[in-house]
């Protein structure tokens, strides 16, 4: 190796060396969190909570059937007494957008809400360490002990007992996923009888499983390498954005207080680390803002409790903005901030189409489509019809009566369709034919307009524009 | 936390050097090789389940003994099973019924579009209009040579058709075709007059499109007064059917005009059917090893036929 080619290398390994420094979590040492009460811990509480509707949801009744149901097969959404039907499914796509867009809102206001107090990846892995602390320890030195103890009946039974829990956990969270989708009692009836569907069975297995290694053993792994809204966090932040953050002015420099020392040089941060125990995916908020933070101000609570014992004022790691920290600003008011103003537009147009589409529901669906081959037929006695596929859906609960009629064109008839009845929640396609006599006809193409009269219910109107072709 | 991976310090090297970057001898991860190995075994469980290695003739046949083609007929089974409530309940009925009955003549409808596309649209044309001056009959119109009514369309696609006029040019003069010519355009516009008529009788024309010109639903032939024409409404096309007649195999220029037989076996049983109605016997009494040699031609099953006699008559023309 020449002298050069030596420096070189020398050089970079220096540059290695830094490398070497970072704390990179690819898993290989499991996080045991330390627990501690506080109010970011309730906020936790409060928002795992909401995940209960998940479990009970499906077994609320309404007028003898399940009020919230994802009838797939049936191609209906059942909500209470309403019906969505295919055709209402915009609706979907604007619920969709409202979330996206409120979950893009709140990271901008005030980072990973979602990720600390609510995402199913957090809950679930709360509730999993949670059980997994009760049964083995629930601080690293007692996790340690328990692992690297000799194989005792005790240490396997409370081990097999984890794991079934955790599988318990999963498939009741499989069902109550499923139960969404098809009658919850029916479910657990064929569950019991073994004579659920295959869809069902297989979808329950990849939830059970899915819940048990995802939970159980990835946990803050999926959060680092694996879910797509960990890595878009970076775009949604601004200066602007409150996140938990360590006051590194008024901290450092940090160090332990001793009795009878001067410590007086020293910053507020007593480096007792109770923060970086308490982190559920393991880092150090004392290192500044990083990918692997799901805010979820633990931290907050457990550096709180230590500046209370040492009589400091609390806030040491608080939610702060960039802003606030680094240029003693005052945060902008939410309603001058750009990006927040075009969130709460989209928000609100959303909101609208919503409660515009519930209002508006309609409670059928009329069609009527223009046959394309032949666009008309000349008749025998020299005039021309037009055949149409009327489609029909009935979204109403009850069979309708329609009379059909047209309007709009001179001289048109209706033939071979007057009548029709549609059963609840069926569209039945039907053949009608128009004909204008020779004389009457003026233009190519002609307006015409389909009405139907249901016959049963006066405040139903029916009304199709389509046109009328006939030769130039 | 320093992992030892991440020093280069600590990790020995594979003694490469490009451009002062050494490689380091960093073992994959696990995780990794476990995947590989994982696919490895998942190569050869395949193997053995399924077809796999090319023989001479051959290949292995796996010992799901699963095959493309296998696959395939199974799922066509499925899909017939599903159809064979329909199809049985089809079979009974008549095509009156048929129609009659909304489910099924949407199921009728629904199913005959492919038979109509293989078998009918290549004349007819899809939706049953074909295009223009090609010479087919149009589907969807109310004129009808044969008839229009289920029964009439449903013998027609059972037996065929082929209507048949006679070669003219020998037969007439050239004034005389100018004339007829201008009598068939004038009745068409209603406007006919008496000598054009004298003439249309004087030639024997009536002879098959009747005394009115209307046409003889019995032989096929054309009404003359409607504005709908077989072949063309033209002048010189007129006159070219007049000289060289339809279907006359004397003249090598006559108008072909074939529809085939699709179900000599159905065409027999509806012949005698219509009968014994006729003669006021009960059609379920016919004897049909007496009637039927059993090696009658069936291009189309009767259901088929059944089908496309409704999809046709519900093109729009169907009385
Ligand atoms: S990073 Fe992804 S998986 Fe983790 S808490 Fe946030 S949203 Fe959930
Ligand atoms: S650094 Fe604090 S807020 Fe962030 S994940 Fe850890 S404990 Fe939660």
């Amino acid at each position: 190796m020449s002298e050069e080619s030596k420096k070189q290398t020398t050089s970079v390994d220096e540059l290695y060396e830094e490398v070497s420094e970072w704390h990179i979590n690819t898993g290989g040492i499991k996080i045991v969190a330390k627990r501690l009460a506080g109010r970011f811990r309730t906020l936790k509480w409060l928002g795992m909570s909401i995940w209960s509707v998940l479990f009970l949801g499906p077994y609320l009744r309404w007028n003898d059937s399940q009020a919230i149901l994802f009838d797939l097969p049936n191609r209906q959404f059942n909500i209470f007494d309403i019906t969505i039907y295919p055709q209402d499914i915009w609706m979907l796509s604007l619920t969709l957008l409202f979330f996206a867009i409120l979950l893009a809102a709140v990271t901008s206001i005030a980072g990973r809400v979602f990720c600390g107090y609510f995402c199913f990846q957090t809950v679930w892995t709360d509730i999993f360490t949670w059980l997994e602390g009760k049964l083995e320890g629930n601080t690293p030195q007692k996790a340690m002990k328990f692992n690297n103890a000799a194989w005792t009946v005790n240490k396997v039974s409370r081990k097999a007992f984890k794991h079934t829990l955790w599988l318990s956990i999963g498939l009741l969270t499989g069902i109550s996923f499923v139960a969404w989708f098809t009658d919850a009692f029916n479910l657990w009836n064929n569950l019991f009888s073994l004579q659920v569907s295959v869809t069902a069975a297989v979808i329950i297995a990849a939830f059970t499983f899915g819940t048990y290694t995802f939970a159980g053993f990835m946990r803050e792994q999926v959060c680092f390498w694996l879910c797509p809204y960990a890595r878009l966090q970076g775009v949604m932040y601004d200066q602007d954005t409150i996140l938990p953050s360590y006051d590194a002015e008024r901290g450092e420099p940090r160090g332990r207080i001793k009795k009878g020392q001067d410590n007086s040089a020293k910053g507020s941060c007593v480096d007792c680390n109770v923060c970086v125990a308490v982190c559920p995916t393991g880092i150090d908020i004392r290192k500044g803002q990083q990918d692997g933070c799901i805010t979820c101000g633990m931290c907050i609570d457990a550096c709180d409790s230590i500046m209370d014992k040492v009589k400091q004022p609390r806030g040491l790691i608080r939610y702060a903005s960039y802003k606030e920290l680094h240029h003693n600003a005052k945060a902008i008011p939410l309603y001058k901030r750009f990006r927040v103003i075009i969130y709460a537009l989209i928000l609100l147009g959303a909101m609208s189409g919503i409660i515009y589409g519930f209002m508006n529901l309609s409670p059928t669906e009329f069609k009527v489509v223009h046959e394309r081959q032949p666009l008309f037929v000349r008749l025998s006695d020299g005039s021309v019809q037009n055949k149409y596929t009327i489609k029909l859906l009935n979204k109403t609960k009850e069979t309708l009566e329609i009379r059909f009629d047209i309007k709009g064109l001179d001289g048109a008839t209706l033939h071979g369709l007057k009548l029709m009845t549609v059963e609840p929640g069926k569209v039945v396609p039907v053949t009608a034919l128009v004909r204008v006599s020779e004389d009457k006809l003026k233009e190519g193409v002609t307006s015409l307009i389909f009405t139907g009269e249901v016959l049963s219910d006066s405040n139903i109107t029916l009304k199709y524009k389509s046109m009328f072709m006939a030769p130039k | 936390m320093a992992d030892k991976k991440s020093n280069p310090a600590q990790v020995e090297d594979t003694g490469h050097v490009w451009d002062g970057i050494r490689e380091l001898n960093n073992p994959c991860p696990r995780w990794w090789l476990n995947s590989l190995w994982l696919s490895g075994i998942m190569v050869i469980v395949y193997f053995i389940l399924y077809p796999s290695l090319p023989l001479v003739n051959d290949s292995t046949k796996g010992l799901l003994g699963w095959t493309q083609i296998k696959e395939y007929k199974e799922d066509l089974a499925k899909v017939e099973a599903i159809r064979a409530p329909s199809e049985t309940r089809l079979a009974a009925m008549s095509v009156e019924e048929i129609l009659a009955d909304a489910e099924m003549l949407n199921y009728a409808i629904g199913s005959s579009k492919v038979l109509y596309g293989d078998n009918c649209a290549a004349c007819h044309g899809t939706g049953g209009a074909p295009a223009e001056g090609a010479g087919y009959p149009n589907l969807t119109d109310d004129d009808w040579l044969f008839g229009g009514s289920l029964n009439d369309i449903q013998m027609s696609i059972a037996n065929g058709r082929a209507g048949t006029m006679m070669a003219h040019k020998d037969l007439l003069t050239e004034a005389e075709v100018d004339q007829l010519v201008k009598f068939v355009v004038d009745s068409a516009n209603g406007t006919a007059n008496e000598a054009g008529l004298a003439l249309f009788n004087a030639k024997g024309c009536f002879a098959c499109h009747g005394a009115d010109a209307k046409g003889i639903k019995a032989m096929g032939s054309a009404n003359l007064t409607d504005k709908i024409w077989r072949f063309s409404g033209d002048e010189e096309q007129i006159r070219h059917t007049i000289l060289h007649g339809v279907n006359d195999a004397s003249d090598p220029k006559t108008r072909i005009a074939v529809m085939p037989q699709w179900s000599e076996k159905l065409a027999i049983m509806l012949q005698v059917r219509a009968d014994a109605i006729a003669d006021d016997e009960d059609p379920n009494d016919i004897d049909w090893s007496d009637e039927l040699e059993g090696d009658e031609a069936e291009r189309l099953t009767e259901t088929d036929i059944k089908k496309l006699t409704v999809y046709v008559h519900q093109f729009g023309g169907g009385q």
